[in-house]
């Protein structure tokens, strides 16, 4: 198709035609970044935790008295005894946080004692020789803590592991080329090494926000119990007593000791719903991200059928012209699509620049990630194949127009 | 002639059913998402404290060497460098504060204990902090001084342990220790929680519960929020109030820029002496940050809020240029009626008034549905947002009519073009071609 006399004809438009094209290129610009932004929130809720999250729940536990640091293990030893016994119960284990949970403890990693700035960062998760159980998370190598080994250390105290289990993301952060199996590293501010005993497949650490991205799969389980005003037991069901084990281990502590507190409001949850809890803001913007684009390429496409309508039935007179002279039927619904096209390539054009443009304000501002420029070439494809579906009815509706409007009130 | 043109534009809404509706859902979407956006961002960005934001100061002072710093300076405090402010007493008031976590246990044996959201600091901090009275009222500075076991507590956790009635010199018992009530708060619940975001994000339940701070540091409370530490302070309470890990946040209250910086210069002149003692082994980093600046250093408003505040804008304009578009098509298909209304003497004065007068009915049209939108989304806020933030977002009167007016100021500058376009159009070529 001979483009020019549209091309001539555009001119006679441009008020319109620049609307259009004007119209395209913010829907690409807010659609690809939408999406971009869409994408990278979904990736962040499909990681994997690296915890068997079915029939996995986690208890609050606050003491309800100042407790001495002795006594507040002892009672730890006793909880976990009573939720060990209780027949719905695979396994408990007691932690000062736990994967995905937001807040807890962590620590700078070093490789030597004198070493002015940190290799990493890193989950602390206070541990004992039934934690990896009670997650469900498989040792890789090396071995798990036994029993004489757990001992017990307040909030305030520096970490002094001598041993420690290491997960594996952290292994390959601190030891890139070979094993870190047996290797010493420094996971406190004080001068005395840990050795790495055992290292575990994936496990997450409780760090969810963005900054935190490149420490999410660093974790270190420290051989302790952490006492302090409150502790999280976490609990695994046998399978499918999830709820039962909920019910009855709360019951348990309550009959152990009424000195304690386990909030109304989340202070039993199941690991589902602290994923729930971790990424709502992303699914939250996963979906208003969505509604926005979806309804912006209703309001395009419907924009651009109200506007080639009006052209259509402006031009009635010169399409039967057309047609008198000769022109077939396909010929007028090429000369709309072919239009269409332009229109839309060129605002296309200024839509990429538009696109990188915010997508640049984001990362500079806000601290997003660049991005890639497939999304910019879906864009691209998802709008120009909108503007053809959007121009198609007004143009099928041109392409009847009769030869004989031609005759009529000229 | 107003009322004349307006009835013309609600007939000419009808004239067009699918071209009206689809301006009228464009503007709705567009109005509707950026209203719903703006109201979390406007509760985000919020002052708390309008009236004294620019007296209240958060202190920064440097005691990690500059590579721990990361290049800024950190949000909290060690105990020493808060008690040497305190010591000092160089502002009109001020506090150290820090969250704890105690249980409250009552004094009916069958009721279990609960927990409520608490802060240890100093009596000044009510005063600052403007802080209403119900029953009572903040303890003295010399129960300060005396480390005395007082508290404040909040009308709700009064309701819970009293039925409400005035409680002021009943005891109540944390951790099994028994404070004397000296006061209730009435209803306070500033957001952002601009006293302490560094603990809070921003964002939180009112705060139900204050002992003194000097109580809780005697009684061995530790921090119910972040502990950081650059060495290894050691083992045991001593040992980590002495230690260079920061925990606590300090507030000055200046009421002039000259108290500001008189007090600036006294930090200066602070952490000089630290430097000359030996304890910093660099130059004097200090920073004052007033409400508004703490807030934005902290980074309070969220990254989403931004986001979805600068898209729904775009969202907007968009639907803005689709309606550009439409009314151009709408105007424009009538041209032969204006041409006779030009014909008959109508100036195009007159031309504009009536086409500007019915965008801005397609607007008030959109402004409805928008509302409606609105409504709807404020619902759903929820959805998108943290709880905390989702229940400041509120449709008040003053989003009502934001939302109002912006609908229908954005379809009345929206109509400029076409309505310029439509007072071009010439009479003769009208009359003629018909």
């Amino acid at each position: 198709m001979d483009i020019k006399p549209i091309l001539a004809a555009l001119r006679h438009h441009k008020g319109g035609t620049a609307l259009i094209a004007l119209q395209i290129a913010l829907t690409l610009a807010i659609v690809c970044n939408a999406l971009f932004i869409i994408q990278q929130r979904l990736d962040r809720v499909g990681r994997p935790s690296g915890v068997q999250e079915s029939d996995l729940f986690v208890i609050q536990n606050d003491w309800a008295q100042k407790l001495a640091p002795a006594e507040a293990d002892a009672r730890m030893r006793a909880d976990l005894q009573t939720l060990r016994q209780l027949g719905s119960v695979q396994d408990a284990s007691a932690s000062n946080s736990f994967p995905l949970h937001g807040a807890g403890w962590d620590n700078f990693v070093r490789m030597s004692p004198d070493q002015v700035k940190m290799t990493t960062d890193s989950a602390i998760f206070f541990a004992d020789e039934h934690t990896l159980a009670t997650l469900g998370t498989r040792l890789a190598a090396g071995r798990n803590f036994r029993a004489d080994e757990i001992g017990s250390q307040t909030g305030n105290d520096p970490l002094h592991a001598r041993q420690v289990i290491i997960s594996d993301g952290l292994a390959r952060t601190l030891f890139p080329h070979g094993s870190a199996l047996g290797k010493t590293i420094y996971t406190s501010n004080d001068q005395s090494p840990s050795t790495v005993i055992g290292i575990t497949g994936t496990l997450q650490s409780h760090l969810t926000e963005l900054w935190a991205q490149p420490y999410a799969y660093n974790a270190v389980l420290v051989p302790a119990r952490l006492t302090g005003d409150s502790t999280f037991y976490l609990v695994r069901a046998r399978p499918g007593q999830l709820v039962d084990a909920m019910r009855q281990a709360q019951d348990a502590l309550y009959a152990q000791s009424r000195m304690r507190i386990i909030p109304a409001d989340g202070g039993v949850m199941t690991f589902a719903q602290a994923r729930q809890r971790a990424y709502d803001a992303d699914y939250g913007m996963a979906i208003l991200m969505g509604i926005i684009s979806a309804v912006l390429l209703v309001i395009t496409a419907a924009g651009i059928v109200g506007l080639t309508s009006f052209w259509v039935g402006q031009r009635r007179k010169q399409i039967g012209v057309r047609r008198a002279l000769g022109a077939r039927q396909r010929d007028i619904l090429g000369y709309f699509l072919t239009e269409n096209l332009l229109i839309t390539l060129g605002g296309l054009l200024l839509g990429v620049v538009l696109a990188v443009a915010l997508n640049l304000w984001l990362v500079i501002r806000l601290g997003s990630q660049p991005m890639s420029p497939l999304y910019l070439a879906g864009g691209v494809l998802l709008l120009l194949l909108l503007g053809q579906g959007a121009v198609l009815a007004p143009a099928l509706k041109a392409s009847r127009v009769p030869p004989v409007e031609a005759t009529r009130s000229v | 002639m107003f009322a004349y043109y307006f009835q013309l534009g609600l007939r000419s809404l009808r004239r067009n059913p699918l071209l009206t509706a689809l301006m009228v859902m464009a503007i709705g979407f567009g109005v509707a998402a950026s209203m719903i956006t703006y109201s979390v961002f406007r509760a985000t960005a919020n002052n708390p404290i309008p009236q004294k934001s620019d007296q209240l100061y958060a202190v920064q002072i440097a005691n990690w060497k500059p590579q721990d710093l990361e290049g800024e300076l950190r949000p909290a405090l060690t105990y020493t460098d808060a008690m040497a402010f305190i010591r000092a007493h160089k502002a009109r008031r001020q506090t150290a504060l820090y969250p704890i976590a105690p249980s409250v246990i009552p004094a009916d044996a069958h009721r279990l204990p609960i927990t409520a959201d608490s802060y240890a600091w100093y009596g000044d901090a009510f005063a600052m902090f403007d802080i209403p009275f119900l029953y009572g009222g903040a303890w003295s500075q010399a129960q300060d001084d005396a480390h005395a076991s007082v508290a404040v507590i909040g009308r709700e956790l009064n309701d819970k342990l009293f039925n409400g009635i005035d409680s002021v010199g009943k005891t109540i018992n944390l951790d099994g220790h028994d404070y004397r009530i000296t006061g209730v708060i009435d209803d306070w619940d500033p957001q952002p929680l601009y006293f302490d975001p560094v603990n809070t994000g921003g964002f939180g339940d009112p705060i139900d519960l204050f002992i003194p701070f000097t109580r809780a540091i005697d009684l061995q409370m530790p921090t119910a929020g972040n502990n950081n530490c650059n060495t290894d302070p050691g083992n045991g309470w001593d040992n980590w109030l002495r230690s260079e890990c920061i925990w606590i946040e300090y507030w000055a209250e200046l009421p002039t820029t000259a108290d500001a910086d008189a007090y600036k210069r006294y930090l200066t002149g602070y952490a000089a002496e630290q430097q000359r003692a030996g304890r910093f082994k660099w130059a004097p980093n200090v920073a004052l940050r007033d409400v508004t600046d703490w807030l934005d250093f902290n980074k309070v408003v969220p990254p989403e809020s931004k986001i979805s505040l600068l898209v729904s804008l775009g969202f907007l304009l968009i639907c803005l240029v689709n309606t550009i578009g439409l009314l151009l098509a709408k105007f424009m298909r009538r041209a032969p009626e204006i041409g006779v209304r030009r014909a008959l003497g109508a100036s195009r004065r007159e031309v504009y008034m009536q086409f500007l007068i019915e965008a801005a009915t397609v607007g008030l049209a959109g402004g409805v549905l928008g509302l409606v939108l609105t409504g709807l989304g404020m619902l759903s806020v929820g959805w998108v947002f943290d709880e905390q933030i989702a229940r400041l977002a509120t449709l008040d009167v003053s989003l009502v009519t934001l939302t109002v007016v912006v609908a229908v100021a954005a379809t009345v500058m929206a109509a400029f073009y076409p309505t310029w376009r439509a007072a071009q159009v010439q009479p003769a070529w009208q009359l003629k071609s018909n």
